[in-house]
């Protein structure tokens, strides 16, 4: 498959699982506001993935659509980074999951929205407008939970302490990107590596929070290798289309 | 959990609009509580909380005391002065 | 109380000469606004009635949130969420509106977790096949739609105004879930057999939705009276049914009545006798969901309240920085 395909697939795939993930929190949220909130989250999150496998399907170019993306392909295909496929958790580590991508999307999106692709380039315009505000709100929960009561900043220790190891995936690179790049077509990881840690180290001075400064890294999602979740999730989110082939819904 | 009032500005030139209320800890969650029940169909473009306590009103025990005096000054109003309609622009 | 501003009407003495001058407002189509007088009976049923609705909204994501992690599309998967959102949505604006009424959403919300408060008995059903998904936006919120409607009217203020805008964005809500049934009913033997599936056993459920037959019901009377319902259960029920009907037909679907048959004379469809025992065991808890929905309500709420009390300990800790700079 093309540099490009790969490339948006990734990008896709991250918003897709994480959708999928924070869906699970439909009905169910700490306190109403909160759970109408979160879904607000998790529509704009969706949103971009069908935006975003339409046009892997699109690069692709055979009769594969973006449901076939979604539904039919097993989990050595996903590219996604294996932080969004982590379980919800408590509502710390559903927060610092969501903050960690946010500010990852935040960046992202505004390199891509001066991206020489130009259908890329409208995705990233459309999508930073939401992931702005995703970042505004999930900023304040870890500030509410850090700073809040023992158990809260616990908890959000906790979370720290879990998925911490997961973010450098997020600005992992290679030789099809560094040619993306190249291009003007993707951004470049390690200037989006760069400011997000800036910018999350400083939120983290404000709070108690410590950084584990030692441990395992993970990696693995752009070639396939990802954590047991992903195909037990994938056995959830695939069934009908993976029971009744060829139908429409 | 605080209780607060929403009001909505649906769009420039319009007056702010009281909606609702939504429960929050502290004004900014009010304020992205709001914008998130509220505005799901682009219901407004300016958002206005307040904190419910905090809004003084009227008693309706007051109403007839408050309002009906103003009923009989007719005077006040455009159509107390009939013109012929030779007079135009008026 | 709990707030002050816009909701500290007292529930006062109902003296006849006051009982009476309410009536004439509510006869002459007047609007009651939070901080008029009000017979404490009619505080008491809005606060009953305001509240059971919004316990069905929010109990009511439950059996549809069960299929949006397998929604077969990502547009399906969309839909559903954004409806099941809504719901939420319809429950807090519900909610305030109740709190009008002095009644804190804390009390209620009490009141429903501790089995207390009731909510309609169709959340209690299961949603076994994705039809359902379907069968329940069709019917569920079609039946649900009938009835709010006539809420509009509804003779206090915040209800009212909170049933026109439920109104307006539940329309969407009946059309997604006939849409769904639609492919399914056009689509292959084995989703047309989850169709009907579907419907046979939210058909009877859907009807009950109403409330019991206006001969048996306990608080339909007065509130007629009071304007705060504006029609009755049967004939909203005959309304629903009559509106139905033909959907199922164009689905080339079959209503699970066997008496179901349209009526010349009368310009309705008649329909079976409703096995009221049923509705009635399953308000009384003993439907096949009653305590999977509680048991869901409570985890969250319980499992919410460090987050809660973190947020709110932590507004405390700003406010004081603030008092301090």
């Amino acid at each position: 498959m093309s540099a490009l395909y790969n490339y948006v697939l990734n990008l896709a795939d991250n918003t897709l699982i994480l959708g999928q993930r924070l869906s699970e929190w439909c009905g169910v949220g700490p306190f109403l506001e909160e759970d109408l909130a979160l879904t607000n989250t998790s529509l704009d999150i969706i949103g971009q993935a069908k935006m975003l496998l339409e046009l892997a399907s699109e690069i692709k170019g055979d009769d594969e659509t973006a449901d076939d993306l979604a539904f039919m392909r097993d989990q050595h295909l996903f590219k996604n980074v294996l932080l969004v496929e982590q379980p919800n958790g408590d509502y710390a580590q559903t927060m610092l999951r969501q903050y960690m991508i946010d500010v990852y999307h935040v960046y992202l999106y505004e390199e891509l929205s001066n991206s020489s692709h130009e259908k890329l380039a409208a995705i990233a315009e459309k999508s930073l407008k939401e992931v702005t505000y995703h970042k505004q709100r999930s900023e304040l929960w870890i500030k509410r939970m850090a700073l809040g009561t023992q158990e809260s900043h616990k908890r959000m220790q906790n979370a720290m302490n879990h998925l911490w190891h997961y973010h450098h995936e997020l600005f992992e690179s290679n030789d099809e990107i560094d040619e993306l790049v190249q291009q003007g077509i993707a951004a470049n990881p390690e200037e989006l590596h760069k400011k997000w840690d800036v910018e999350v180290k400083d939120l983290i001075t404000q709070t108690p929070l410590e950084i584990p400064t030692t441990g395992w890294k993970a990696t693995g999602g752009r070639v396939g290798h990802h954590s047991e979740y992903l195909g037990k999730m994938l056995c959830e989110m695939q069934f009908l289309q993976r029971a009744y082939p060829g139908c429409e819904w | 959990m605080k209780l607060y009032e929403v009001f909505l500005r649906a769009k420039a030139g319009l007056s702010h609009k009281h909606v609702g209320s939504v429960h929050a800890t502290d004004a900014q969650m009010a304020m992205q509580n709001a914008r998130d029940l509220y505005t799901r169909r682009e219901e407004g473009e300016s958002i206005w909380v307040v904190d419910s306590t905090q809004i003084i009103s009227s008693n309706p025990t007051d109403k007839a005391a408050y309002f009906e005096p103003a009923e009989d000054k007719i005077y006040r109003h455009p159509s107390f002065y009939p013109f012929d309609k030779e007079v135009k622009n008026i | 109380m709990y707030s002050q501003g816009l909701r500290d009407s007292q529930a006062g003495d109902d003296l006849p000469e006051l009982l009476e001058a309410f009536q004439k407002r509510i006869d002459a189509e007047e609007k009651i606004e939070p901080r008029d007088w009000m017979p404490s009976a009619y505080r008491k049923t809005l606060i009953r009635q305001i509240s059971q609705h919004a316990h069905s909204e929010i109990v009511g994501q439950l059996p549809e949130a069960n299929w949006v992690s397998r929604a077969p599309t990502l547009k399906r998967k969309l839909i559903l969420l954004a409806k099941i959102q809504d719901e939420a949505g319809h429950g807090l604006y519900l909610y305030s509106a109740a709190e009008t009424l002095g009644e804190s959403r804390h009390k209620m919300f009490e009141d429903l977790l501790s089995g207390k408060a009731k909510y309609s008995s169709i959340f209690n059903y299961p949603t076994l096949n994705w039809a359902d998904a379907g069968a329940v936006g069709w019917l569920v919120d079609g039946a649900a739609i009938m009835n709010q409607v006539a809420l509009c009217r509804t003779s206090y203020g915040p209800y009212s105004r909170a049933m026109v805008r439920i109104c307006k964005e539940e329309s969407f809500h009946q059309r997604q879930g006939y849409a769904i049934m639609l492919k399914m009913a056009k689509g292959s033997s084995e989703q047309k057999a989850m169709a009907q599936d579907a419907l046979n056993r939210t058909w009877g459920p859907s009807l009950m939705m109403f409330g019991p037959s206006d001969k048996d019901s306990t608080h339909s009377n007065q509130s007629m009276k009071w304007k705060i319902k504006r029609f009755s259960n049967d004939d909203l029920r005959q309304k629903f049914i009559d509106a139905t009907v033909p959907q199922a037909e164009y689905l080339g679907l079959t209503i699970p009545d066997k008496n179901l048959k349209y009526n010349d004379k009368t310009g309705h469809y008649d329909f079976s006798e409703i096995i009221w025992d049923e509705l009635f065991d399953v308000i009384k808890g003993n439907g096949p969901c009653n305590q999977q929905r509680m048991d869901a309500r409570n985890k969250a709420y319980n499992d919410g309240a460090w987050v809660r009390e973190a947020a709110a300990v932590y507004a405390k800790k700003l406010n004081n920085k603030k008092e301090v700079a």
